[in-house]
């Protein structure tokens, strides 16, 4: 993929003060052809923000954003044929409790993209078994782990076979195990050829499966680069900061 | 000690101490002039039945439209929705038969009590379920609207498929309350006339003079339909609630 942003602008008006706040600040960013993005930076830099726009669910306030050179529609209806294309994962309550893992997978297959039910049921099965989940389909939510809930919301993004997963910070809400069992995910999804963006703070993660690292701080792109370059030393004391306190040392 | 055992010795304390109560005051009781009002006592029965299930129906839908309205973001329809709700729960429900029936439904032109009478009753109750709708909704989390959204599910796919299944349970075992509490408040139709089962109860009493022997049934009579239901409000409430957790 190629992700071109112009002068990207998202403002909010706090709903308890009335005032209007800047999120996102006149970000650019330009890749060059990649597989992996990796967001990272501090919390309430923008991150998430900017993944919501790039996943169709917000309208940025203003500028643009073009994956493969084609721009992202600005209208509802436009948006949501855009969203079916696109594999959305948030940090957390992704499934629906009502619904078993399996109708959880099976939900947007049949009524977003036209399976019947028995071919949305064969389709996933085998990225069941792949990812050692076959044995949870049948249960709820509520009885599956943190990260069995993380693995199949992945697969549900997956199955639907769109051109990149965009992925909220995936394993914030989760136990070290967990986070590294999602992680595995991740990776093997990577080596297989998935795109994806992914919003993290596992930086040792980001170094191994990013093939660009973009540092969003203050609505802004702080760096972009390599993860070599990024976690080389850089001139931006903001960027060296956040290393500092997130690698410990 | 198994529940249904502590249930059997309150119920046999309990009717052994009626029964005690009864013995002292030397009641003498007089069942053979209630029995021959049997069948009014059994056709006002059936009518509540009716008039509950017509009003709970109806209540249902007009709690569910101010529900919509209340959180509809549109300034006037919000008042609206907040004027009745308040109105309804701050006012007596004999007021309202009252003024219902021989001030609004005379004014329209609404001359069956049965019709009147229950929506009525419907808007009495569908200001109580507009609150417990509203609940149900607000507590589905703003990231299953967005799970569904970012799936690409159109906004009537996701009222359908992912905010009523969710809401529904979680509002079930608080609608099976206020059915109970529909039943009893329909022996207020007493009030503007309606045939139903304390209407029926108080005619027995007056052709009889037997006026214990006309309301136990009463009390009974109410009894069988709202413990069932009671029992299905508690029972929904254990099914559903490890969803929500």
């Amino acid at each position: 993929m190629n992700l071109v942003i112009a002068d990207l602008v998202q403002r909010f008006t706090d709903p308890r003060t009335g005032r209007l706040a800047t999120v996102l600040d006149g970000l650019e960013l330009r890749t060059g052809e990649i597989g992996a993005l990796v967001l990272v930076g501090p919390s309430g830099g923008g991150k998430s923000t900017l993944l919501r726009i790039l996943a169709g669910l917000d309208v940025p306030t203003a500028g643009s954003v073009a994956f493969d050179g084609v721009p992202l529609p600005r209208d509802e209806a436009a948006l949501r044929g855009y969203r079916r294309t696109m594999g959305t994962v948030f940090q957390a309550y992704n499934l629906f409790p009502h619904l078993t893992a399996m109708e959880n997978l099976v939900l947007p297959l049949v009524h977003v993209h036209g399976l019947s039910r028995g071919q949305a049921v064969e389709r996933v099965r085998e990225p069941l078994e792949r990812f050692q989940l076959a044995a949870h389909a049948h249960k709820r939510p509520a009885e599956l782990s943190g990260g069995q809930k993380q693995r199949i919301a992945i697969l549900r993004a997956l199955v639907v076979r769109p051109r990149r997963l965009l992925l909220d910070e995936p394993t914030s809400a989760l136990d070290p195990d967990m986070k590294a069992e999602v992680l595995e995910m991740i990776g093997e999804l990577r080596a297989a050829g998935t795109e994806f963006i992914l919003v993290t703070h596992e930086m040792a993660f980001a170094r191994r499966a990013a093939d660009e690292i973009a540092f969003i701080a203050d609505g802004r792109v702080a760096f972009h680069g390599s993860p070599a370059e990024f976690f080389a030393a850089t001139a931006d004391p903001r960027v060296r900061g956040f290393l500092a306190r997130t690698l410990g040392t | 000690m198994p529940r249904w055992l502590a249930h059997t010795i309150v119920v046999i304390l309990l009717i052994a101490g009626i029964s005690l109560a009864f013995a002292r005051v030397g009641y003498a009781w007089n069942w053979a002039g209630v029995w021959e009002y049997r069948g009014l006592l059994v056709r006002g029965w059936l009518t509540t039945v009716g008039v509950s299930l017509a009003a709970l129906a109806a209540s249902v839908l007009v709690g569910a439209l101010a529900a919509v309205m209340l959180r509809s973001g549109r300034p006037l329809l919000e008042a609206a929705a907040r004027v009745y709700v308040e109105l309804i729960r701050g006012t007596p429900l004999l007021v309202q038969l009252l003024l219902g029936f021989y001030v609004v439904a005379s004014a329209v032109g609404l001359e069956n009590r049965y019709v009147a009478g229950v929506l009525v009753l419907a808007l009495f109750a569908g200001a109580y379920m507009a609150e417990i709708f509203r609940g149900g909704l607000d507590a589905i989390p703003r990231a299953q609207i967005d799970s569904a959204r970012a799936i690409g599910l159109t906004p009537s796919q996701t009222l359908r498929l992912v905010v009523l299944p969710q809401a529904v349970r979680l509002v079930l075992p608080a609608v099976a309350g206020q059915l109970v509490s529909l039943v009893k408040d329909s022996s207020l139709l007493s009030v503007i006339a309606i045939s139903e089962f304390t209407l029926a109860a108080q005619e027995v009493n007056s052709f009889t003079y037997s006026t214990l022997e006309s309301y136990l049934p009463l009390a009974l009579g109410y009894l069988a339909l709202t413990l069932p239901l009671s029992a299905l409000a508690r029972l929904l409430e254990r099914r559903f609630r490890y969803e929500t957790a």
